[in-house]
């Protein structure tokens, strides 16, 4: 594409657009203590929330991929009644305050709650305040970018190979595993990838649902909440490492799923 | 075509830019307003008025809104805004240049914090005191009658956490009477433990006396004996740099009167 003029002002106004989105990471940087990093690096406080918010992102990835591509399948291919309606409540906590979210949470999954209540009185297993329980928040906010994800894929994709393949014999699962499924790995690893994120870095529903104990629920965002006034240093480190995670995330997608560049 | 776009989008921005320069005239105008107060205005004919923000601790949160009210009512033209949250938290933000007219901390501690940072205006004074107590579900199913119950493996229990005054407060309770106890979660203020209490998400939770007041019928109170508790004091001062001091001093004064600490006593607090 060819380098077109831009509507007058826009320049301008992009430089501001531009100070606004980048300015708050330069100001992270300039508070970081270099000297101190090291050192905090090897704090058993700042590693038990590294420990556990991979641990748990990574079980909410999981969870949200085993759920969500099939979800993201029927989404996209069964003519379900009121599918629209569905596609709408299954990706609402995408847009949900987080807080609100975990509130929800606890008024289904709380010792009281319509699940939970139940659930405690026949097993014992209550969920808030368990690393488990962390799982569940983050899958709660983060699986719906899996899904609209892998849902789009699977709308874009040309039925044709499948239908092809039906037709030479081939069986579903061998359809779903040579056809369908190399088609939209790179929708699907755009689509897990920005899961994993939104779930590393889930905070309000974490904090409302499961509290926060070092070590079992005290996940790396919460860290930063509260060293950020007992030890601004502390919280500063532990941002930067999710800002290069959420910068990592950012350059693997490469794009991809941020309409930048076609695949 | 192209003059049309053009000239929409310089009248855009012509009115972006005004709106900037109107944003731009007015917030002088409104620290102005106020700083101008004390210079040619300590002068007693000029009324206080505008907004007021007040930080406060979470834990005072019914009982100054209900002078706020009062105050309001009294005063036309004064807006009370609150911002209520933990004192560690609420020091950190102050500390950072927010922009508060007053700070009611829950402990010396933090107002310490903004003390340090040069940002106390006058001395602060105390105002309230209060005491701590177990906050338990209604009728109190467990059966807690003290700080030794809450080490019961059966007993989940909610603190807040350590940076925040509840907290520390609570520690000092729980080792004052011996009692070492392993909480399910370290909450953010302590309003956000008497939720997890008044919830049923937790049995037991630690908290100031005045927020059992608040919560109404939701939790019980099991008393903590005198020996073991904790007094807390709530300083407030003046934040230096106020936008709007004389407002912030009325305030003060509303909170240190006699019919101010009568709310304050309606709601659990104690005299200073």
């Amino acid at each position: 594409m060819s380098d077109r003029a831009v509507p007058w002002g826009f320049g301008a106004l992009a430089v501001v657009a531009v100070a606004l989105l980048v300015v708050p990471l330069l100001g992270l940087l300039a508070r970081t203590p270099w000297s101190r990093l090291v050192d905090l690096a090897g704090d058993p406080a700042l590693q038990a929330a590294l420990r556990l918010s991979l641990g748990t992102s990574l079980a909410a990835l999981a969870l949200s991929t085993v759920l969500g591509v099939p979800l993201a399948w029927v989404l996209a291919r069964r003519r379900l009644p009121g599918r629209a309606l569905l596609r709408a409540l299954c990706v609402l906590p995408m847009v949900l305050p987080p807080v609100v979210g975990g509130a929800a949470l606890l008024f289904a999954f709380g010792r009281r709650g319509v699940v939970g209540g139940p659930l405690a009185t026949a097993t014992g297993i209550t969920l808030p305040f368990t690393t488990a329980g962390v799982v569940l928040a983050q899958t709660f906010v983060a699986m719906p970018f899996l899904v609209v994800t892998v849902e789009a894929a699977l709308r874009a994709l040309d039925p044709g190979y499948e239908d092809a393949a039906a037709a030479l014999g081939a069986s579903r699962a061998t359809i779903l595993r040579t056809i369908t499924l190399p088609l939209i790995t790179p929708s699907l690893a755009a689509g897990m990838a920005l899961c994993w994120a939104r779930a590393l870095g889930e905070f309000g529903a974490t904090i409302t649902f499961a509290g926060n104990l070092p070590g079992r629920t005290q996940t790396m965002p919460l860290a930063v909440y509260l060293l950020l006034e007992s030890d601004p240093d502390a919280a500063v480190a532990l941002s930067l490492v999710l800002l290069a995670v959420s910068i990592v995330v950012l350059v693997s997608l490469r794009g991809r799923a941020l309409g930048g560049r076609a695949p | 075509m192209r003059a049309i776009l053009r000239t929409t989008t310089a009248a855009v921005l012509a009115l972006a830019l005004t709106a900037c320069g109107t944003s731009g005239a007015e917030a002088p105008a409104a620290s102005g307003g106020p700083a101008e107060a004390p210079s040619g205005g300590s002068a007693p004919t000029s009324e206080p008025s505008g907004e007021v923000v007040v930080f406060a601790a979470a834990s005072l949160t019914d009982a100054l809104e209900a002078i706020a009210a009062d105050l309001e009512a009294a005063t036309p033209g004064l807006d009370v805004v609150f911002s209520f949250a933990g004192s560690q938290q609420l020091a950190a933000q102050i500390a950072e240049g927010a922009p508060a007219d007053v700070f009611a901390s829950a402990d010396e501690t933090q107002m310490d914090v903004v003390a340090d940072a040069g940002l106390v205006a006058g001395e602060p004074r105390t105002f309230a005191r209060n005491s701590l107590a177990i906050a338990v579900e209604p009728g109190n199913p467990l059966g807690i009658r003290g700080l030794a119950d809450l080490a019961r493996a059966d007993v989940t229990l909610v603190l807040a956490d350590e940076d925040v005054p509840a907290g520390r407060y609570a520690a000092a309770a729980l080792e004052a009477a011996g009692v070492t106890v392993a909480p399910a979660s370290l909450e953010v203020d302590v309003r956000a433990v008497l939720s997890k209490v008044a919830l049923g998400e937790a049995d037991a939770g630690i908290v100031y006396r005045s927020d059992i007041v608040a919560a109404g019928g939701d939790v019980d109170e099991v008393a903590i004996p005198p020996d073991d508790n904790v007094v807390a004091s709530y300083p407030i001062a003046l934040v230096d740099g106020s936008p709007n001091p004389a407002g912030g001093a009325l305030f003060l004064a509303a909170v240190a009167s006699d019919a101010g600490r009568e709310v304050l006593a309606e709601h659990g607090f104690t005299a200073p």
